[in-house]
């Protein structure tokens, strides 16, 4: 749309209607997804202990694995942000690296979820095991799916980005996607705090 | 908008900051968790704290929640999320405790 | 599996729907065809984003459901008026109870708001469009291909019979074994995407896109009712979304989030279902409200009495609709504490409730009342509703909800404050909008018709109800004995129900009368409105506004015909207007196959489906269409077809 009524100084994503009017779209959505987050982790600790009779969390969560998941997601937030910093110095070239790095973290992430979600079917707590178990793996599965999500959609922008370069659209969509992106970690740091740390501690 | 790119130095430096702010939390709440002998309601409690804290600092060093002419409007979300949060959160564990303290009854 | 397991069977008032179903699905072809009209269908209606069509689209889709959920209304009712009828069979009862109550909600309550919401909004905010006008097509057939959905389980696999409320264990595996659940929990899941859209799109819409000077505190009414509505949908519908896939994943995956077995708990899904339900309440009658403040102060013609309380009091409903869920299931027994509380917050919600029937009714006060159709409903809404709201506040009293709990009484208060809130706001919008969508008047004189009728009728056919209740006759039984002494006031309520049928065959015909006879619009404010989308032309333009108006407060249009600058000219400037798109339908269609899948288990399908869904997602992505520019020219040409 129209380009007009801004500073030469305003960064490209903000520059255009469209681009003002699907960020904040993007921020009520957001709202949308901590309403989404809050009724699993409400289900979670409604279903909490309930593993009726099978294996508990306490015996199968390590503090390793779980402490190297957070690594990697809070790692991949900040080079994100530097993806951000960088496309706001109209540095294409910066931005392509942190974004290429923030979608290997993500990855790792990926990968080493999946590792652990075979590791606990292995020892015999799976979706189907008891309502507690139904209840994590519902809970952190979404939010690998989300991250999985994350991933393709910005793996899209970066062919994107490959095609047409810097513009008010494609800058639009990176910024659309970091907050995301962002977004994803924060809902980790409450999985992290909540399922993992006070589930070894309780 | 309040964030041009005048006040982006050369290097990162919010982002590197709240980056070590966020390792730093995480390894404070492992720590509270296994090591500061704290009461469980007392761990909850500071574990909780530390986590929103974080979240915070995502949301105003790396999302830049306050930057654009709208942030009035992300800023309200944000916080009526957090009211919806506390009640779908808080209000289940209540109703589904059946007003008693049985959450972690072994079942 | 058989082809006799898949089509329902052995009902011949199913086949008689089959015969009719398979008759008007030829019907519709041969039409299109014979007049050449697939083409005009697909580029003209298909593909729009154009929010008035979109808005048309979503009504008719209502009113079809109107008579789907209206007949399952009269099947029940046949079945009730005398002790120990065989017309149904228990399962048969079962199942029309659940798709009457989840149709009139989901498919015909919300698409009929939403649908006049549509057509409103961006023109009382005098926007050319909203904020995102492919979403909002993508919002519309999403919510159609989830309303087929629901709907086709009725001759394809069987309809869901565990009630709209679909409580477990009875809707678990073990108890509806059947793949009718499946259909209630996909076609819900389906529709509720394109209802948490819609929230975020006109959400946005009214936040960013209003006219230069109207602030939000000269916001018409209507439009803040669908703001605050906006705001309850963008946090109630997430909690239905993952209470559905949690029943989903229950069922097909073995999980036990609800289950007896393996540590799971049944009533969490009544708490969820109502974290989401009774927001859900106020989502269908916030925009009611809306609308009869709009159609009470251009009838009275008075500006609204006490604009701010009837604000404030929305603000408050919208933050404390997520505070009072419990009052549906204080039965559980979840203890003194917890009913308690939800007992004061339900009674303390009435508080700002109350205070909009005093704005209304001072609104009235002196003024110079005309009596069209449109002003008929919104009279008729409040003693109705009054009756309704006293009732529930009643029913808020946990220690006397013991007693009413699971009886008539509920349901003659639950239909107390939906229709005569919901339906007679849907009714009273439609004649009132009418011009603006058909570019004619529905009959007046038809109009009072319906009115009378349907007003009489329901009240007939739900006040008995409340002494129903109170003489003990529990809701959803197919059925009761001679000596429990319930026939007098069943027959009556029969003939209730009869009466609101009539009136609604006489809202149809009235839709083909005036479409046959009615004049043509030639002013575009054929009420003396107050508002902005009264200064549109008739017919519309489809970019709404040649001039973006300017706007000096509240009823904006008013004050502009009063100071005489409507009708001032200006140059024109190029407009720009987004295009259509057909990757909206083609990808609900996808969702539609891929739910089918699902509800069969037929994992190969939903799993095609949701490539197909990815993949038109994709196609987006990598569309860089950025609309087009109406020219100078083409204004001016298009201006003086019209006014």
């Amino acid at each position: 749309m129209d380009a007009v009524e801004h500073s030469p100084n305003t960064p490209l994503e903000y520059q255009t209607e469209t681009g003002r009017l699907n960020i904040l779209g993007f921020w009520i959505f957001l709202g949308a997804e901590i309403a989404l987050f809050s009724t699993l982790f409400a289900t979670y600790f409604v279903l909490d202990g309930r593993t009726a009779g099978g294996p508990v969390p306490a015996d199968l969560f390590e503090v390793k694995g779980v402490l190297i998941e957070t690594f990697l997601l809070l790692t991949s937030s900040f080079t994100c942000g530097l993806a951000i910093h960088y496309m706001r110095r109209h540095s294409l070239k910066g931005l392509v690296l942190w974004i290429g790095i923030t979608l290997a973290l993500g990855l790792s992430f990926l990968g080493f979820e999946i590792y652990e979600f075979i590791h606990y079917i292995h020892e015999g707590a799976a979706l189907t095991t008891s309502a507690y178990w139904s209840a994590f793996f519902v809970l952190t599965g979404t939010h690998g799916a989300h991250v999985a999500m994350g991933i393709a959609w910005i793996a899209l922008i970066l062919i994107q980005l490959k095609q047409r370069g810097l513009t008010p659209d494609t800058s639009r969509k990176v910024f659309i996607s970091s907050l995301y992106w962002h977004f994803l970690d924060v809902v980790w740091i409450f999985i992290f705090t909540a399922v993992y740390l006070l589930g070894m501690v309780m | 908008m309040a964030n041009n790119e005048q006040t982006h130095s050369h290097f990162p430096w919010s982002h590197v900051i709240g980056f070590a702010l966020s390792i730093i939390l995480t390894l404070f709440a492992l720590w509270v968790g296994f090591e500061s002998g704290l009461s469980n309601t007392m761990i909850i409690v500071v574990v909780v704290a530390l986590a929103l804290f974080q979240a915070a600092i995502q949301l105003l060093m790396f999302m830049h929640i306050s930057e654009s002419e709208d942030s009035k409007y992300q800023v309200g979300t944000i916080l009526y999320s957090l009211f919806i949060a506390v009640a779908v959160v808080a209000g289940s564990i209540w109703v589904m405790s059946f007003g008693m303290d049985h959450m972690h009854m072994p079942m | 599996m058989k082809w006799d397991e898949f089509f329902v069977t052995g009902d011949p008032l199913i086949y008689g729907a089959d015969v009719s179903i398979a008759l008007t699905l030829i019907g519709v072809i041969f039409v299109l065809t014979y007049f050449k009209k697939w083409k005009w269908l697909w580029t003209e209606w298909l593909t729009t984003v154009d929010h008035k069509k979109l808005g048309i689209m979503y009504v008719i889709a209502a009113v079809l459901m109107l008579f789907r959920g209206g007949v399952d209304a009269l099947l029940m009712r046949a079945q009730l008026t005398v002790p120990d009828a065989g017309f149904l069979d228990s399962t048969h009862y079962n199942e029309i109870f659940t798709t009457h109550g989840t149709i009139m909600i989901i498919f015909m309550a919300m698409p009929f708001l939403i649908g006049l919401m549509n057509v409103v909004i961006p023109l009382q905010i005098g926007a050319r469009d909203v904020a995102y006008p492919f979403l909002n097509a993508v919002s519309f057939w999403t919510f159609f291909m989830g309303a087929m959905l629901f709907n086709i389980s009725f001759v394809i696999g069987g309809s869901p019979s565990a009630g709209w409320t679909s409580y477990v264990p009875l809707a678990g595996l073990e108890l509806s074994p059947s793949v009718g659940q499946n259909y209630y929990l996909l076609g819900l899941q389906i529709a509720g995407i394109g209802t948490l859209l819609t929230g975020i799109n006109f959400l946005v819409t009214i936040l960013k896109m209003r006219a230069p000077g109207m602030t939000l505190m000269k916001m018409p009414i209507f439009t803040w009712s669908t703001l605050i509505t906006c705001v309850i949908i963008i946090f109630a519908f997430p909690v239905l979304t993952v209470a559905l896939a949690l029943m989903t994943f229950d069922r097909l995956f073995g999980s036990h989030f609800f289950t007896l077995m393996d540590g799971g708990m049944p009533m969490l899904w009544a708490n969820l279902f109502w974290i989401w339900g009774h927001p859900e309440v106020y989502i269908v009658i916030l925009p009611a409200f809306g609308m009869f403040s709009e159609i009470i102060s251009t009838f009275a013609r008075k500006t609204i009495f006490g604009y701010k309380a009837m604000v404030y009091s929305m603000v408050v409903i919208a933050g404390l609709s997520f505070l009072v869920w419990v009052h549906h299931f204080f039965t559980m027994g979840a203890g003194g504490a917890v009913n308690s509380f939800f007992s004061i917050t339900t009674m303390l919600i009435a508080v700002p409730t109350g205070v909009k029937i005093f704005n209304w009714l001072f609104t009235l006060y002196k003024g110079r009342i005309r009596f069209t159709s449109a002003m008929l409903w919104s009279l008729a809404f409040i003693p109705n509703f009054v009756i309704g709201g006293v009732t529930g506040v009643m029913l808020a009293m946990a220690a006397a909800d013991y007693q009413y709990h699971n009886t008539y009484f509920l349901v003659a208060h639950f239909h107390y404050v939906l229709i005569s809130g919901t339906v007679y706001a849907c009714f009273a919008g439609l004649h009132f909008w009418y011009p603006k969508m058909f570019n004619h008047r529905l009959n007046e004189k038809l109009g009072k018709w319906t009115f009378w009728i349907f007003v009489a009728g329901f009240n007939l056919c739900f006040f008995p109800m409340y002494f129903l209740g109170l003489a003990g006759m529990p809701r959803r039984v197919y059925t009761y004995g001679a000596a429990d002494g319930w026939m007098s006031l069943n027959v009556l309520a029969t003939m209730g129900g009869i009466l609101m049928g009539i009136g609604f065959l006489i809202l149809v015909y009235n839709i083909y009368y005036s479409f046959r006879y009615s004049p043509r619009e030639t002013t575009g404010d054929p009420w003396d409105g107050r508002t902005l989308e009264w200064s549109t032309a008739a017919p519309i333009p489809f970019y709404n506004f040649a001039h973006v108006p300017e706007v000096k407060g509240h009823d904006a249009y008013w004050i502009a015909k009063k100071e005489g600058t409507d009708k001032i000219k200006k140059p024109y400037k190029p407009i720009h207007m987004p295009s259509n798109s057909g990757v909206p339908i083609i990808m609900s269609t996808f969702f539609f196959i891929s739910g089918f899948g699902m509800v069969f288990s037929w994992h190969w399908m939903s799993i095609a489906g949701l490539i197909g869904v990815l993949a038109t997602m994709v196609m987006r992505s990598f569309d860089y269409d950025k609309g087009f520019y109406v020219s100078v020219e083409e204004i001016e040409k298009l201006e003086q077809t019209t006014k």
